[in-house]
């Protein structure tokens, strides 16, 4: 019956107006019993007593109030259904993004089955899918329990033959839709999947295209479409033709019965046994009594979707956290020690630091080493050898598995994050730009910065020129109307960023994409202005800032090989002379 | 006309005339004309379903009417016919009506795709260049989806509505004018009122609405893409509170448009019911004035009420009418847009000589067509190749390399008839290139790209592409050639393994191999190396760039890159530096020459580790 107890979990918090819904349900019905009496005692005087217009007029000014009376509780019946469902939607949209921001940015990634895509569009349309649900589904489902016994014990009171006819041929519709709804359920599950299939071999042909022309063979597509799309037709009116049938079940069970009872009491009165009024209030009740239900398998869409809809959110939504990924993520968590941006560190402890992945992959395997205050400490090493979880680990995405980070004399975890975070500029290698403004990105830095402290850092990180050339300069938005920047662009601005926020801890993740010298040259410029007066972690691909470091260290594998200067690295047998020979550098 | 994704995106409120709306209007339903029977039998049908459920009730109505009056059982014997009859057909109309209408919306949408990649093959590449994005091309894919409605939930309720309303009031005008003028009213109230009243009041609220999604669901993209950003700047709890008051207000915007949903439901409810009552008074007057037999009084009143399941569709209708043509809409606006390349109207025979160089460009200028009428379209400074010249051997190896954004790829794309140059000249193999058809010119040339395009098939079908005719032997002798042949044994199901986005995955190296293969397998004289190796490691490329020496035995070869690498084998380097040439020699010369070549050489050796 498409009912999920998770789902039902959420009316907790709004049963009063659940209740009032039901209840506004039951009224209704009673108003379309009392508008059936009411119309058929009009008739009735008309018709058999001859009665003249006015003496009925009291009797059909009741019949226009309880019409108005039917559709002011119509109204207010859905309103109340909409607060739930709203009430439901907005909770549920408030606890997905607190989770999905409590999985932290280190643990997202690696989580490759939460796709941006994927988890942007659970919260938005996959939430939205609840509506209906909510709104339709469980509503309906509640009024075609309750409707048809309504109605069926007023008509067992006039007429207990029909009510036993109205009785017996009910649990059809259910019954059949039992029947061919499991079925239904699959066949439309698979219309869906033909349907996604053939529009992803669409995009395929449209994402290729260019391929396609260059090996000439773009014009034979459009055969090809026409036989694909014909055959999602046919295939697609084959899975239909059972919904329909379905449909042509339902429609049929209700309106034979209403035959069969117009028949029934047609004949009785023939007899003398039956009054007119009496087998017309019957006649009208009868479509009024399968209507629920029948409305209940058009709905029966809804409902699957909303199933469907809630298995991809509680999916999320019951992703664990595991324990000391949770720790670090938390914000403001009470912690004992406060630290502050003025507090001079004096060194960075790297206490046989581990860190293990929830895929038992290991990111670091015991590395320990120093940052002094105002070194610089260069990290190299190919990809996947353990660099970047060292940033990570110090921006606190992640924490050790085993072993410890100590500040001066105190463990990294002690401190509150916010304050530690306060500390660190991060430029990463890569850095996300939202779709705001250039200023508004530059500005996320530090939010209470003049609009000429972010002109003064965009100029330091040479991106002052660029930016001015924009369409609407510091007002551009990135990302509208195709205004996308380039790599170095973009670093550049996570450049601008890091001179804004003058913390007096930078991690560097350094670039290494763009290959004009002019820029280059630039970049590096503003690289060893920022670096000056700050302690600095490095992570290096370029001899440049190599040269320049306090001290290299070498990684592979999660260890720490090497350490040392540049000179004295590349004066011996080492890992880094190779590192530097296969870029055809001679050392 | 320059296709832009923004105007795609564009709501269709207000930006889209009344006029242009029926434009549109006709344009789509033009396209229903091969099936015209099918579309007039599925109104039928419809019409028919809701007739029997008017039927059905007036039937009854009237065998308890007659019934109450004792007669024989004679005399009900016609209608008690007629309630069975109604009863079954019904749902038998029903069924047929679906069925039929749904056959047309989906031959409706088959046709579409056919005509909309029609339309759009000559557009591609140039055109489309702003819709390479994934998501874009598949919203456009959504909206032939949409269409689906179009027929059956915008186009066939109001001709149903207008048959059925036309039966009634025939019905009704059979006992007296004033019930059909009347029913009429409430008719059109209902029908088109209610439409009118609820889109007047939900066209802000819907705006709205849409706006608030997009913003929501580009703020969470950016909470989740951005996060390590947002953690590290300690921005993640003001991001929370901007999520939070975006999901707030759509809560809010959605509460009001449901509020005119609910108001809707009760309205067709109020409409319908007064209406018959309205019905009932009547007949009574006329009852009264004994200008209709009491008889009918019941039936009466059932059928007007009855009569109103016509036109509930009809509020909705209005609706996917409006979805259907924003989706239409956005289709026409790329399908109706010019190639940006014209083949020649007779096209001559391309053939090389041996004698003439393959490629001559001469003085060659080219930018991108810009809309923005305040730019200079003489200014120079917005050309993207300015004042190229060069030559091509047979049998001569070409590098040109630049910084990235230097031009390089355009002029690849010039080369391919993707786009059409401003001034200069391109002579290929003797002649105007312009003389030539555009697939003529593709067939004589290969190109390995550094993004290659793998089809979500078989391994085998996306090496076919290059040569649909080929031999399994051919295969296997081009991919051996690749070496990527063993890989291929490797897989699962070998040559049919599926790969691309639903199967395999394949590494960067593995895909440059493939398209090495299809290379080979196409054996076209003149190949182009666009950015080959540049998304591989250093390692991978090296083993690349060993297979890539077959691939340029006995072909001219073009080579473009960023990466200097195998540029000694060359026998001209040309520099391209802000579109223009700025260096032209051997790599020998060059690297003494103190100029960006050099500095470029010294600056990738000195990144040691590329990630």
């Amino acid at each position: 019956m498409n009912l999920d107890k998770r789902l039902f979990e959420f009316i907790r918090s709004s049963q009063t107006l659940f209740y009032f819904t039901i209840f506004i349900e039951i009224i209704i019905g009673i108003c379309v019993v009392l508008q059936a009496r009411t119309l058929s005692n009009i008739v009735n005087q008309v018709y058999i007593n001859g009665a003249m217009l006015n003496e009925v007029i009291v009797n059909a000014m009741t019949l226009l109030a309880l019409i108005f009376i039917r559709a002011v509780l119509v109204w207010s019946g859905e309103l109340s259904a909409n607060q739930i469902a709203a009430h439901v939607k907005n909770d549920l949209r408030t606890r997905l993004f607190n989770h999905i921001q409590s999985i932290g940015p280190a643990k997202l990634v690696a989580q490759p089955e939460f796709s941006t895509g994927e988890l942007s569009n659970v919260i938005t349309e996959g939430v939205e899918a609840l509506d209906s649900y909510f709104r339709q589904y469980l509503p309906q489902i509640i009024s075609a329990a309750i409707i048809p016994m309504v109605y069926l014990i007023f008509i067992f009171r006039v007429d207990p033959l029909s009510g036993l006819i109205l009785l017996l041929t009910a649990p059809l519709i259910p019954i059949f839709m039992v029947l061919i709804g499991s079925r239904a359920n699959e066949l439309t599950k698979r219309q869906w999947r033909m349907l996604s299939r053939m529009s992803a071999y669409l995009l395929d042909v449209l994402q290729g295209i260019t391929t396609l022309k260059i090996f000439d063979r773009s014009r034979a597509q459009i055969e090809v479409i026409s036989v694909v799309s014909n055959r999602y037709r046919n295939t697609t009116l084959g899975i239909l033709r059972v919904t329909f049938l379905s449909a042509l079940v339902l429609e049929m069970v209700s309106t034979l019965s209403t035959a069969i009872v117009a028949v029934e009491i047609g004949l009785r009165l023939l007899t003398g046994q039956f009054s007119f009024e009496q087998a017309f209030f019957v006649l009208l009740l009868a479509p009024e009594f399968y209507l629920p239900l029948r409305m209940l398998g058009t709905r029966f869409h809804a409902g699957m979707a909303g199933i469907e809809a809630a298995n991809s959110i509680f999916n999320i939504l019951e992703t664990k956290i595991s324990i000391s990924d949770s720790k670090a993520m938390s914000e403001g968590e009470p912690q004992s020690v406060s630290y502050t941006k003025t507090t001079k560190f004096s060194t960075i402890q790297f206490e046989d630091v581990h860190c293990i992945f929830s895929d038992q992959r290991a990111g670091l395997n015991g590395i320990t080493f120093d940052i002094n205050y105002g070194e610089t400490v260069a990290l190299v090493g190919s990809s996947g050898s353990g660099k970047s979880t060292v940033t990570q680990l110090l921006l606190r995405f992640l924490e050790p598995t085993i072993g410890q980070i100590i500040i001066d004399s105190c463990p990294l975890s002690q401190i509150l994050i916010d304050e530690w975070r306060n500390t660190i500029s991060w430029v990463p290698q890569s850095p996300y730009l939202f779709n705001d403004t250039i200023e508004a990105n530059i500005h996320l830095a530090r939010p209470n910065a003049s609009h000429d402290d972010v002109i003064q850092a965009a100029s330091l990180a040479y991106a002052h020129n660029f930016i001015r050339k924009l369409p609407d300069s510091y007002n551009t938005i990135i990302g509208e109307r195709g205004m996308y920047l380039s790599g170095g662009q973009a670093q550049r601005i996570a450049l601008a960023r890091a001179f804004l926020k003058d913390a007096p801890l930078l991690i560097l993740d350094e670039a290494t994409a763009h290959l004009d010298p002019e820029l280059a040259t630039q970049i590096q410029k503003s690289i060893t202005h920022l670096m000056k007066g700050r302690t600095t972690l490095l992570i290096a691909h370029s001899l440049f800032t190599l040269t320049n470091a306090d001290k290299i260290h070498v990684l592979d594998s999660g260890r720490l090989i090497e350490s040392g200067t540049h000179k004295t690295l590349s004066h011996q047998e080492s890992l880094y002379k190779n590192l530097i020979s296969t870029a055809g550098v001679k050392p | 006309m320059k296709l832009s994704p923004d105007n795609i995106n564009q709501p269709v409120w207000g930006s889209s005339s009344p006029d242009s709306q029926i434009r549109t209007i006709i344009r789509l339903l033009s396209l229903l004309k091969p099936f015209k029977g099918l579309v007039i039998l599925s109104v039928i049908f419809g019409a028919a379903t809701v007739g029997c459920g008017i039927g059905l009730m007036a039937a009854s109505a009237y065998i308890i009417s007659a019934a109450a009056l004792q007669p024989s059982i004679a005399m009900l014997q016609v209608p008690i016919v007629g309630v069975r009859f109604f009863g079954i057909s019904r749902g038998l109309f029903r069924y047929l009506e679906r069925y039929i209408s749904h056959d047309v919306a989906f031959r409706l949408l088959s046709q579409l795709r056919v005509r909309f990649y029609e339309a759009l093959e000559p557009l591609a590449p140039a055109r489309l260049l702003q819709f390479q994005s994934g998501d874009l091309l598949n919203r456009l894919i959504e909206g032939v989806n949409t269409l689906e409605n179009f027929y059956v939930r915008a186009i066939a309720p109001p001709f149903v509505a207008i048959l059925v309303m036309t039966f009634t009031a025939l019905f009704l005008a059979s006992y007296d004018i004033s019930l059909v003028i009347t029913i009429c009213i409430f008719w059109i109230a209902l029908g088109i009122g209610i439409a009118a009243f609820v889109h007047i009041l939900s066209s802000e609220p819907g705006r709205n609405l849409i706006n608030l999604r997009a913003n929501l669901n580009k703020a969470l993209i950016d909470s989740i893409q951005g996060m390590p950003d947002l953690y590290a700047f300690n921005a993640a709890k003001a991001n929370k509170d901007r999520i939070n008051s975006l999901t707030l207000n759509l809560t809010k915007t959605q509460t009001r448009l449901a509020r005119i949903d609910g108001l809707k439901h009760s309205l067709k409810i109020l409409l319908a019911n007064t209406g018959a009552w309205m019905i009932l008074i009547l007949s009574i007057q006329l009852i009264n004035q004994g200008r209709i037999e009491g008889l009918y009084l019941a039936s009466l009143v059932l059928v007007a009420l009855t009569s109103f399941e016509a036109l509930y569709a009809l509020p909705d209708a209005a609706k996917y009418l409006e979805n259907s043509l924003e989706a239409a809409r956005r289709l026409f606006y790329i399908v109706d847009a010019e190639p940006e390349v014209q083949d020649a109207v007779f096209p001559i025979n391309l053939k090389f000589q041996p004698n003439k160089p393959i490629l001559d460009i001469q003085n060659l200028w080219f930018k991108y067509p810009i809309d923005d009428q305040s730019v200079d379209c003489k200014d120079k400074r917005h050309y993207v190749l300015k004042d190229i010249s060069f030559s091509l051997q047979p049998g001569e190896r070409l590098a040109m390399i630049g910084p990235s954004g230097a031009g390089k790829t355009t002029l690849v794309n010039i080369l391919l008839r993707f786009w059409d140059f401003q001034e200069g000249k391109i002579f290929f193999a003797g002649n105007d290139i312009h003389l030539y058809s555009q697939t003529d010119v593709r067939r004589v040339i290969s190109v390995v790209s550094q993004q290659t395009y793998l089809f979500n098939t078989t391994v085998r079908e996306n090496l076919l592409i290059a040569k649909p005719d080929a031999q399994d032997s051919e295969l296997v002798k081009a991919a051996e050639q690749a070496q990527i042949h063993q890989f291929i044994q490797s897989l699962p199901n070998g040559y049919d393994t599926w790969i691309g986005e639903q199967g395999y995955l394949l590494s960067g190296g593995e895909r440059q191999r493939i398209a090495i293969a299809r290379a080979l397998l196409k054996n076209a004289p003149l190949l182009i190396l666009d950015e080959a190796t540049v998304n591989l490691d250093v390692r991978t490329e090296h083993q690349i760039l060993g297979t890539i020496q077959t691939l340029m035995e006995d072909r001219t070869t073009f080579v473009i890159t960023h990466r200097l690498t195998m540029l000694d084998r060359m026998d001209e380097i040309i520099v391209l530096d802000k579109g223009k040439i700025v260096e032209r020699n051997t790599h020998q010369e060059l690297m003494h020459s103190d100029g960006v070549y050099q500095r470029m050489w010294n600056l990738q050796h000195e990144i040691i580790t590329a990630q």
